[in-house]
């Protein structure tokens, strides 16, 4: 039974499908939840500039490479609108980022992976970003308004994110031999970090009741898994590239594909550390912190020198 | 923690299209209102979502309180003779 009526009010509200706002009531575990799962998305979001940023140089034309800098800026602004969300809980940014340093906040497993080659980046738009999107369409309604209006923004900019992906791919596919062979060594790759970066299997899942009962997450980490593989499968038929599960197959009774089962103690190793990049990622998110802080120096001096242009200095 | 004194908060309003009054959409950091306005037409202008930005202080903006939404708003509450619909009109009357 609930007996505060703040907090007869705020379930209410969640019941009935409406929004909470940063200045309405709500329970600590609501406020905790939703900063440490808004902030890990953010970091995933900038942590995700480097493994595609790694390619902007080397990409084979300028097309492909003012396609790769819209998608790695976008990923920033993505960022930052989901920085923006979690302030309005009452943290600051610097707070979060230095959790982050610390490594007392994460963010997603696949980023953890390298992109060895161009194929990658295109792996990444069509399997990563779809994953992404997956998991993000159901939280444009989340509970919390600032959540839900930051993802209907980054869902809206992020569909372009996997057709470019889906495209190079395709080119890649269907081109020579080498590239052929390029785009399936990719698909290998990425295959299953993507069905794993869904999160753990919801027997395992450490957040999810609460959040479900929150409104903060609509469906379950399998339920999400599902459904990217069902929209992913057919895909890689049109692509002519062959996910490496040799169980993926059409299931007429179920109406879903059948899927081999992920490597979730892979996932559990990343997340906590052990993935191939995890150290060189917060190493260079750490430096590139640092070099900027002179930059920032540079601005709050201009703003202290005149006033006239700052009024909230 | 990191040493540096974080850059005030801005929060962002955008003109869509001339015609339509500017509308919230977020908040950046920036160390003075010129940088705010470029801040924001990066984050949140990428794809000509706006002709026209406003960056406010988020410390100047004054709200009303949840707590007191009820006693707030109270008084528009009880006077429907404000709204169209209150009033009966003969059938005949096509358009009034």
């Amino acid at each position: 039974m609930i007996s505060d009526p703040h907090e007869a009010e705020f379930q209410a509200l969640i019941d009935s499908d409406q929004r909470i706002e940063p200045r309405d009531w709500m329970p600590d575990g609501y406020r905790r939840s939703l900063i440490r799962q808004i902030a890990q998305h953010a970091h995933s979001e900038i942590i995700g500039m480097q493994p595609e940023g790694n390619w902007i140089t080397r990409a084979p034309s300028l097309r492909r490479k003012a396609i790769l800098m819209a998608k790695v800026q976008d990923e920033a602004g993505h960022g930052l609108y989901l920085y923006c969300a979690a302030e309005t809980l009452g943290v600051d940014r610097a707070e979060l980022i230095d959790l982050l340093h610390q490594g007392r906040q994460k963010y997603s497993s696949i980023f953890n992976y390298p992109t060895l080659t161009w194929a990658d980046v295109g792996a990444i738009g069509w399997l990563v970003d779809g994953a992404a999107i997956t998991n993000q369409i159901p939280l444009c309604r989340c509970s919390f308004g600032p959540y839900a209006r930051a993802m209907v923004r980054v869902c809206k900019e992020e569909s372009f994110h996997q057709r470019q992906g889906f495209e190079s791919l395709y080119a890649l596919s269907h081109g020579t031999p080498e590239q052929h062979e390029m785009a399936q060594d990719a698909v290998n790759r990425w295959w299953w970090p993507s069905v794993e970066m869904l999160g753990p299997p919801d027997t395992e899942s450490t957040h999810s009741a609460q959040s479900m009962a929150w409104g903060i997450k609509r469906f379950s980490n399998d339920e999400l898994r599902q459904r990217f593989v069902d929209m992913v499968a057919p895909q890689a038929v049109v692509l002519g590239l062959t996910p490496p599960d040799p169980e993926l197959r059409w299931n007429e009774d179920r109406g879903h594909y059948d899927f081999g089962e992920p490597d979730f103690e892979e996932l559990r190793r990343v997340v906590s550390g052990d993935g191939p990049c995890n150290r060189q990622r917060a190493a260079h998110h750490l430096a590139a912190h640092d070099e900027g802080a002179w930059v920032r120096a540079a601005a709050a001096a201009y703003a202290a020198k005149h006033p006239a242009t700052s009024a909230a200095a | 923690m990191s040493e540096e004194t974080p850059a005030p908060l801005w929060e962002v309003f955008i003109r869509s299209k001339r015609g339509l009054s500017h509308n919230h959409v977020g908040s950046l950091h920036a160390p003075d209102a010129e940088m705010a306005l470029r801040n924001a037409r990066d984050v949140y202008t990428r794809r000509m979502e706006g002709v026209s930005i406003w960056v406010v202080p988020s410390a100047v903006i004054t709200a009303s309180s949840p707590d007191e939404k009820d006693s707030f708003f109270d008084p528009a509450a009880d006077k429907p003779y404000r709204h169209p619909t209150f009033y009966s009109i003969p059938k005949e009357v096509q358009q009034l």
